[in-house]
């Protein structure tokens, strides 16, 4: 591996039917001085050409490390196991010098904060031929036509004026764009977006959503949307895998996850969504306790002790990843949504509920 | 800085609060102002002792330049005036700043002395910023081992003594001005570079240099093209503070007599006219290049601080 094999990724973009990219059971964990941190442990998942996937998970459950991972962007004080194949290439723990190949060119990024995430001192215009110049070797004229073709693209009016603009002129959004054009620049075949409407006005939010979900269509590239937001994912993704401390607990085309969701946690996460309908000074339903310690996590299920339907096993033997009904859909849970178990439970619980002690009023009828 | 007042109500709306002051935001709480007129009302300035300082330096600094060509006397003639009787003569129409007890003319000195005055102060910078400031950057931005050893190299410098290692190199080389702005520069190797590596550190975690990297950009385009034009600016602002530190610094090893051996220094002027006779019969030989020396000083630092105020606060709101 002196070199990266250019006609493997070449051989990738042939076969559009195999997984543009491939987890088998990916582990990242940390050395920290209180011990392990298991950020990543044991995530397998694929993705396919043109499909966009949602991970989401609450902070701290490993969606942004995962995309990390993905990336090569690590420490190296990361500790890295398992494998992860794009186009048939296995990148993980390859050196940063042989990901330069595949990063801007292959894989590229749209991170949180916009505000961040583009350098003050430099002109729009520079940050975006910048790349161009380097991986497509354009010369000046034409990387600069390319670049006010690619603002165009993300809706950005008057793109000529914006080249010579520096980041402090532009809005929020304005800037999220920016930086959605630049990871664009050179055709990436895989593009992650970590969280990238969170720091933005609700407004702008589905705008971006919806120029990223535009260009995947348009370019038939892979989006991994990392969010912490159900609601965002809903309506952009074709498959949403849920993450919680470090693992993978269920994932599922994104149809079949909003109509049959088999994790209670999926489930909290759902009802933890703002309902518009409900009455004004409605309690938000929240899920009660902190994500798990991952240097010491908890002995059974990971969500167990926040787990409002977990019994006894749960807290003493951790589920595995089982195949729901359908042949796509995966969760890890001893007593499902909707397993006999889990429904005497729930009848339970609004027993407790109709009996006015007001917790979780909320969502209660879901 | 012209793009803030360049465009006038466009994208902007998102940041303008930060960038504002406190009586700018007590306006938008009282009354409605449109947002492009308050954000002119607020928009901020250097101020006017800021180009006063300026204005002095240049004035300095073009006359040292041009000091060959200007109608000056020569620094070095003993101009005996036998109506005057002996040297040193008060300052008179013919002697603007008086002369010294060689009759030789304070004005046209004090103007000689700034050119190598200066040299060494901007030689000592130079050396300091090109020095301090990449080592710094290479030890804030790769982290690790070689962060461990620079900064172990500076933590050196920081405590041994500045003037014992003056003394030294001056001693064991030459008093040239060479070695004069060098022993400077060193000396402001280690201040500079903690600066350019604390804000390397900064800025290295900020998102857009993951993302240039993330682009593809290697190690040293991240930092000359991302890093360095961010580093610089706090950087050029302690530029001129360093100045003045050598500036003065150059004057403490003179009054050592350690100073430049050949040619005039501000220095070496105030030191031949601080013997004790000097002060009391003709206190002008040393209060002529005292002044000047002050006054540059004092425009250093109020021009170097005033402006390390006004990036500081557009860094903010950035």
């Amino acid at each position: 591996m002196t070199e990266l094999p250019d006609h493997t990724l070449a051989a990738t973009r042939t076969h559009p039917e195999a997984p543009l990219l491939v987890l088998d059971d990916v582990k990242t964990h940390f050395k920290t001085e209180r011990g392990l941190v298991r950020a990543v442990d044991g995530v397998s998942m694929s993705v396919q050409r043109g499909e966009s996937v949602g991970i989401v998970g609450e902070s701290g459950s490993g969606k942004t490390v995962l995309s990390r991972t993905i990336m090569g962007l690590l420490p190296s004080s990361a500790v890295l196991d398992g494998s992860i194949t794009f186009g048939g290439l296995e990148i993980l723990g390859l050196p940063s010098k042989q990901m330069r190949h595949l990063w801007g060119a292959e894989m590229s990024m749209v991170f949180q904060n916009p505000l961040n995430s583009l350098n003050p001192v430099m002109k729009i215009g520079k940050q975006i031929t910048e790349p161009l110049k380097l991986h497509l070797d354009m010369d000046k004229a034409n990387a600069r036509e390319t670049a006010v073709q690619l603002l165009r693209d993300v809706h950005i009016p008057e793109p000529e004026r914006r080249l010579g603009q520096y980041p402090h002129e532009l809005s929020g959004g304005m800037r999220q764009r920016v930086m959605i054009s630049i990871a664009l620049a050179c055709g990436p075949t895989l593009l992650f977006a970590d969280e990238p409407t969170t720091a933005l006005d609700v407004t702008v939010q589905a705008q971006i959503l919806e120029v990223i979900a535009e260009q995947r269509r348009e370019r038939n590239m892979s989006v991994i949307l990392v969010t912490h937001d159900l609601g965002v994912v809903a309506g952009h993704t074709d498959q949403i895998a849920v993450m919680y401390g470090g693992k993978l607990v269920e994932r599922a085309p994104t149809r079949t996850l909003f109509a049959n969701m088999k994790m209670p946690y999926t489930m909290s996460l759902m009802r933890s969504i703002p309902d518009l309908a409900a009455p004004s000074h409605t309690t938000l339903a929240t899920i009660a306790g902190r994500p798990p310690d991952l240097v010491n996590p908890p002995k059974g299920c990971n969500f167990a002790p926040r787990c409002a339907y977990a019994r006894a096993r749960c807290h003493e033997e951790e589920p595995p990843l089982v195949t729901a009904d359908e042949p796509d859909h995966e969760y890890a849970c001893w007593y499902p949504v909707g397993s006999p178990e889990f429904a005497s439970r729930d009848e339970e619980l609004e027993s407790v509920r109709v009996g006015g002690t007001g917790v979780a009023p909320n969502g209660g009828d879901r | 800085m012209s793009d803030i007042s360049s465009s006038p109500i466009d994208e902007r709306n998102a940041d303008i609060p930060l960038a504002s002051s406190l009586e700018g935001i007590a306006h938008a709480v009282t009354d409605h102002v449109p947002e492009g007129e308050f954000e002119g009302a607020t928009k901020r300035r250097l101020g006017l002792g800021f180009w006063f300082a300026v204005g002095w330096l240049v004035t300095i600094i073009l006359a040292a330049i041009l000091a060959p060509y200007l109608p000056l006397k020569d620094p070095m003639e003993n101009i005996i005036v036998p109506s005057e009787g002996a040297p040193p003569y008060s300052p008179s129409s013919q002697f603007w700043f008086g002369s010294d007890q060689d009759a030789r003319d304070m004005f046209s000195r004090t103007i000689w002395g700034a050119r190598t005055s200066l040299t060494v102060g901007v030689a000592a910078v130079l050396f300091g910023m090109l020095v301090g400031g990449s080592l710094g950057m290479i030890g804030g931005y790769f982290r690790g081992t070689s962060d461990r050893a620079i900064s172990f190299v500076f933590l050196i410098l920081l405590s041994f003594p500045a003037l014992v290692l003056a003394i030294l190199i001056t001693s064991l080389l030459d008093r040239s001005l060479l070695t004069i702005s060098l022993t400077l520069g060193i000396l402001g190797v280690a201040p500079v570079g903690r600066v350019s590596r604390a804000n390397t550190i900064a800025y290295s975690d900020r998102e857009f240099v993951t993302a240039a990297r993330t682009l593809g950009a290697k190690h040293p385009r991240i930092i000359f093209r991302e890093l360095l034009p961010n580093v610089v600016i706090p950087m050029s602002a302690l530029a001129l503070l360093g100045m003045a530190v050598a500036i003065v610094a150059e004057g403490g090893l003179a009054f050592l007599g350690l100073s430049v051996e050949s040619g005039v220094t501000w220095g070496i002027l105030i030191q031949i006219g601080s013997g004790r006779r000097e002060l009391e019969a003709a206190p002008w030989i040393a209060m002529a290049p005292i002044a000047v020396l002050f006054f540059t000083v004092l425009s250093l630092n109020f021009a170097g601080d005033r402006l390390r105020a006004y990036f500081e606060v557009k860094e903010t709101a950035l």
